[in-house]
């Protein structure tokens, strides 16, 4: 083996055809070629109005696109940034460049607002919330007139100054398709970076997402000030492209169309929003005669798109391209999964006191002791309804617990959110698999590895060591969601211990798995233990639990009702009583 | 001081007459929102075209307006079946966000459908009752009693209460509401699903359609009509507490009387903006609304 080959396993993996690439060239060509040929003034404006569209498009692909977030409002970020031009220019008399920073941050702050009244909401209620920003913005904008000028707008909007005077509309139309160039760029490096990743983990499973050690709130604010800011330089490249503007242009109306542009040209790929764009700025002045309905047009193409292609038309640009792309493999992993010899074994590293989780007058779980040593598979076991699932949701902090202490690590973990505690060390898979099926294996397991403190290479080594752990590495670059339901639970396994956890939850591993997959979970399992990794497992099946387990603890009725080795409690009359009734009251004794 | 005190009691009554309007077009909200889980964007439109259906039919036909109220809510029947099988069938088996998109796509379409059919000058109906010299009323401990509002808050109760008998003591409302709760449970019961759901749809349309015609002599008949109808009775959907009766009306009441009042005392430019306030402050403080429980996503 060569040096090179060596250091090309460092290198970040990525397929060797990237549609962007061809963009990024295509882009290029456009820009220098589009006010070349579309010389009049109607169409020159034209174009620098799809330009600032498509930017503000290309806002939405953050927050809905990559995030899952609906967002009605980013006709008020546009507006945010158009205004800040406008009123910087003509009445603070400012520099441009300085105007449109106020602007961006005016419209960061705002959209930090609209994404931190998000964090409790989701679905109907943010589609809501945007609305009502949306609309309280256009009743500012149309009636604070002192400040915006009211319903007749601004004039006499100037242009930035830039290494070459942008002094008619064919040099700014450049300068706006650029620009629109650049942040299509951004939007799309932006995809495969820690923090692309967590927003698409996100919009596929939130929960899994944060007990992976996302923090979801950050990165949802985050989505929203980004898409904020971006809406608003597409706002200010209008203002000082058609020099004038009024509130009617940053309306709910143009919401919707934002929202249109980039469902029909495909929400999660920076290139389908520009072409989204394109279409929906050009095709009613195409359509001339029908340029009263354009908007019923509008509406219709939303729900054809949702309801036919839901990938937006790149979704068929991406389904021909499939042909010329080939997946590589990913290269083996450089070193070893490392989950154990952090301390002592036999060194207590969970301990559960008191813990109780009341649903109502429901007490899921009453009250509860037990720990779990380094280096050991401690068995949590006990009938269905007997809290097992409660305690893994309390542990891993999806769930506040009503009453009781626990401690991990030496420290107090109660309250804390869960992607705290994974950081912490504790990872977990759950009873009905939480993956991100939209994503590839890769990713998954790359998110399950990510820190915020580490660094992509790190990531990626960590990731690698977990898929070849687990078997996967053939099947790493397959979407989650067309692999069978076993693969789908080693995937589940690996992208838990990516993270390279103290301790690992998992719930009902084995449920759903044939014979052969059990025999395969349970050697995986004990390779792990012989690595030196603890493990608290939920599980229904017996003889996986006393193949596996050194020691377990008995629930029923969210009781313990027995401790000890695992052999021990599976012999004991109080744990054959729970699960196959009392002999004497059967037989009538 | 008996002169505010009867200012005070006119807002307070144009406040409820509002308001059940609101809880009218908020009823359809929470009838497809139990039965489908699917939030309608486009209840307002409904409304909208209830109105120019009346219109049209009543002004344009000349129609006697009693008969052209019902051959309008028929008309709304049709709408309302055609809206589930083009908007709502398609989609469901797919999550709340395509769903939510599309009525929102559909409500666009509704409403620049009618500014192409009926363009954009606001067009009057008459009250129900109609006087010589206008509008009708009678005034109480100097309060002014206008026939309109008082027909609208009638209206409003006796929808309630038939719909609280419907649902309570017929075979049909129990099919639905067990629709409502388990599609699955209900189906294998034999519970024609796909027709209940048809069902409420309709219901919902021909709500939306019957406060379209109601509000239509108060406000001036509009293609934008819909969109502000429908987004301030989803608020009140959201402040009562989501896909709860009692609270729809309850919100619906409360955001009547928060703006007649706001626009009087506040601000009139702004009078839209307070609803939108109060439901982002629900939202922030008690998303679950008056009535609604904290929902938890299980793991």
């Amino acid at each position: 083996m060569t040096s090179h080959d060596v250091n090309d396993r460092t290198t970040p993996i990525r397929t060797w055809f990237k549609p962007g690439y061809l963009a990024l060239a295509l882009g290029v060509v456009v820009v220098v070629l589009l006010p070349l040929l579309f010389t009049s003034r109607y169409t020159t404006n034209l174009l620098i109005l799809g330009a600032s569209w498509g930017i503000a498009t290309l806002g939405l692909v953050v927050v809905l696109g990559y995030t899952g977030q609906i967002s009605l409002a980013q006709a008020a970020f546009y507006g945010i940034g158009a205004y800040a031009v406008a009123l910087g220019t003509t009445r603070w008399d400012v520099n441009w460049w300085l105007a449109l920073i106020l602007g961006l941050a005016g419209a960061a702050i705002a959209g930090a607002v609209l994404g931190t009244t998000t964090l409790k909401l989701g679905g109907h209620y943010l589609a809501m919330v945007t609305i009502c920003f949306q609309i309280i913005y256009t009743l500012i904008n149309t009636n604070w007139i002192a400040v915006t000028g009211g319903p007749d707008g601004i004039s006499n909007i100037k242009r930035p100054p830039f290494v070459f005077p942008l002094n008619t509309a064919q040099r700014y139309a450049w300068f706006a398709l650029a620009t629109l160039c650049l942040v299509g760029g951004l939007v799309w490096w932006l995809r495969d970076t820690p923090l692309g990743r967590a927003m698409r983990a996100i919009r596929e499973n939130e929960l899994a997402a944060e007990a992976l050690g996302v923090d979801t709130r950050r990165v949802k604010v985050i989505a929203f000030v980004l898409s904020a800011v971006i809406a608003a330089v597409g706002g200010a490249i209008y203002a000082s492209g058609y020099l004038y503007i009024s509130p009617d242009s940053f309306n709910f109306d143009h919401a919707v169309a934002f929202l249109a542009m980039v469902l029909v040209g495909g929400s999660e790929s920076p290139l389908g929003a520009i072409l989204g764009a394109t279409l929906l700025t050009f095709l009613p002045e195409w359509l001339r005669d029908l340029k009263r309905i354009y908007l019923v047009i509008y509406g219709c193409a939303i729900i054809l798109v949702i309801v036919f292609m839901p990938e937006g038309l790149w979704g068929y640009v991406r389904l021909a391209g499939r042909r010329f792309a080939r997946k590589l493999a990913l290269p083996s992993a450089t070193r070893a999964l490392q989950v154990g010899e952090r301390g002592a074994a036999g060194e207590e590293i969970l301990r559960v006191e008191q813990l109780a989780k009341h649903f109502g007058g429901l007490k899921a779980v009453d009250g509860v002791d037990f720990a779990v040593r380094r280096g050991e598979i401690h068995a949590l076991i006990g009938p269905n309804g007997s809290g097992k699932t409660t305690i893994i949701n309390l542990l891993s902090g999806l769930y506040v617990p009503t009453a009781g202490r626990i401690t991990f690590l030496k420290r107090d973990i109660v309250g804390l959110r869960p992607s705290r505690i994974a950081h912490i060390g504790m990872a977990r898979s759950f009873q009905n698999l939480r993956l991100f099926r939209e994503l590839t294996v890769w990713e998954n397991v790359l998110v399950g590895a990510q820190r915020e403190e580490s660094r992509e290479a790190e990531t990626q080594q960590h990731a690698l060591a977990a898929i070849e752990f687990a078997g996967l590495s053939d099947k790493a670059q397959e979407l989650c969601r067309n692999l069978p339901y076993g693969h789908q639970k080693l995937v589940e396994l690996a992208r838990a211990l990516a993270g390279e956890p103290d301790l690992l939850l998992l719930d009902e591993p084995g449920a759903g798995l044939n014979q052969t997959e059990k025999h395969e979970l349970v050697r995986l399992l004990k390779r792990l233990n012989e690595m030196g990794l603890t493990i608290l497992i939920v599980e229904h099946d017996m003889s996986l639990v006393s193949s596996v387990a050194s020691s377990a603890t008995v629930l029923n009725f969210g009781k313990k009702i027995a401790e000890g080795t695992a052999a021990e409690v599976l012999r004991h009359p109080a744990v054959v009583e729970a699960y196959l009734g009392n002999r004497e009251v059967a037989l009538g004794v | 001081m008996p002169e505010s005190l009867s200012i005070n009691g006119q807002l307070l009554f144009a406040g409820l007459a509002i308001g059940s309007v609101y809880a009218l077009v908020a009823l359809g909200f929470v009838m497809i929102f139990r039965a489908t889980n699917v939030v309608n964007f486009a209840q307002g439109e409904f409304s909208m075209l209830g109105a120019y259906f009346l219109f049209t039919l009543w002004h344009g036909l000349k129609l006697d307006y009693f008969a052209a109220i019902v051959v309008a809510l028929v008309i709304m029947v049709g709408v309302g079946l055609l809206f589930e099988i083009s908007i709502y069938y398609p989609l469901r088996n797919r999550t709340f966000l395509p769903v939510i998109i599309a009525t929102i796509g559909a409500s666009i379409m509704m409403q620049n459908g009618a500014l192409a059919v009926f363009g954009p000058s606001p067009e009057k109906v008459r009250p129900v009752v109609e006087t010589v010299e206008g509008t009708g009323g009678i005034t109480l401990a100097g309060v002014f009693f206008d026939y309109q509002y008082v027909i609208i808050l009638l209206v409003t109760v006796l929808l309630v209460g038939l719909q609280y008998l419907f649902f309570e003591y017929t075979i049909l409302g129990k099919k639905m509401q067990a629709t409502s709760q388990d599609k699955d449970m209900a189906r294998l019961l034999g519970i024609p699903v796909a027709y209940m759901i048809a069902l409420t749809f309709i219901y919902s349309s021909l709500l939306g359609g019957l406060s379209g015609m109601l509000v239509a002599p108060i406000f001036f008949v509009t293609h934008k009509m819909g969109a502000t109808l429908g987004l301030k009775a989803f608020a009140a959907t959201i402040c009562g507490g989501f896909g709860d009766v009692r609270g729809a009306i309850l919100g619906g009441l409360a955001l009547g009387v928060i703006e007649s009042f706001g626009g009087a005392y506040i601000s009139v430019i702004y009078k839209d903006g307070f609803s939108f306030l109060v439901l982002i402050l629900f939202l922030l403080l008690r998303p679950q609304g008056i009535f609604g429980e904290k929902v938890a996503e299980k793991a």
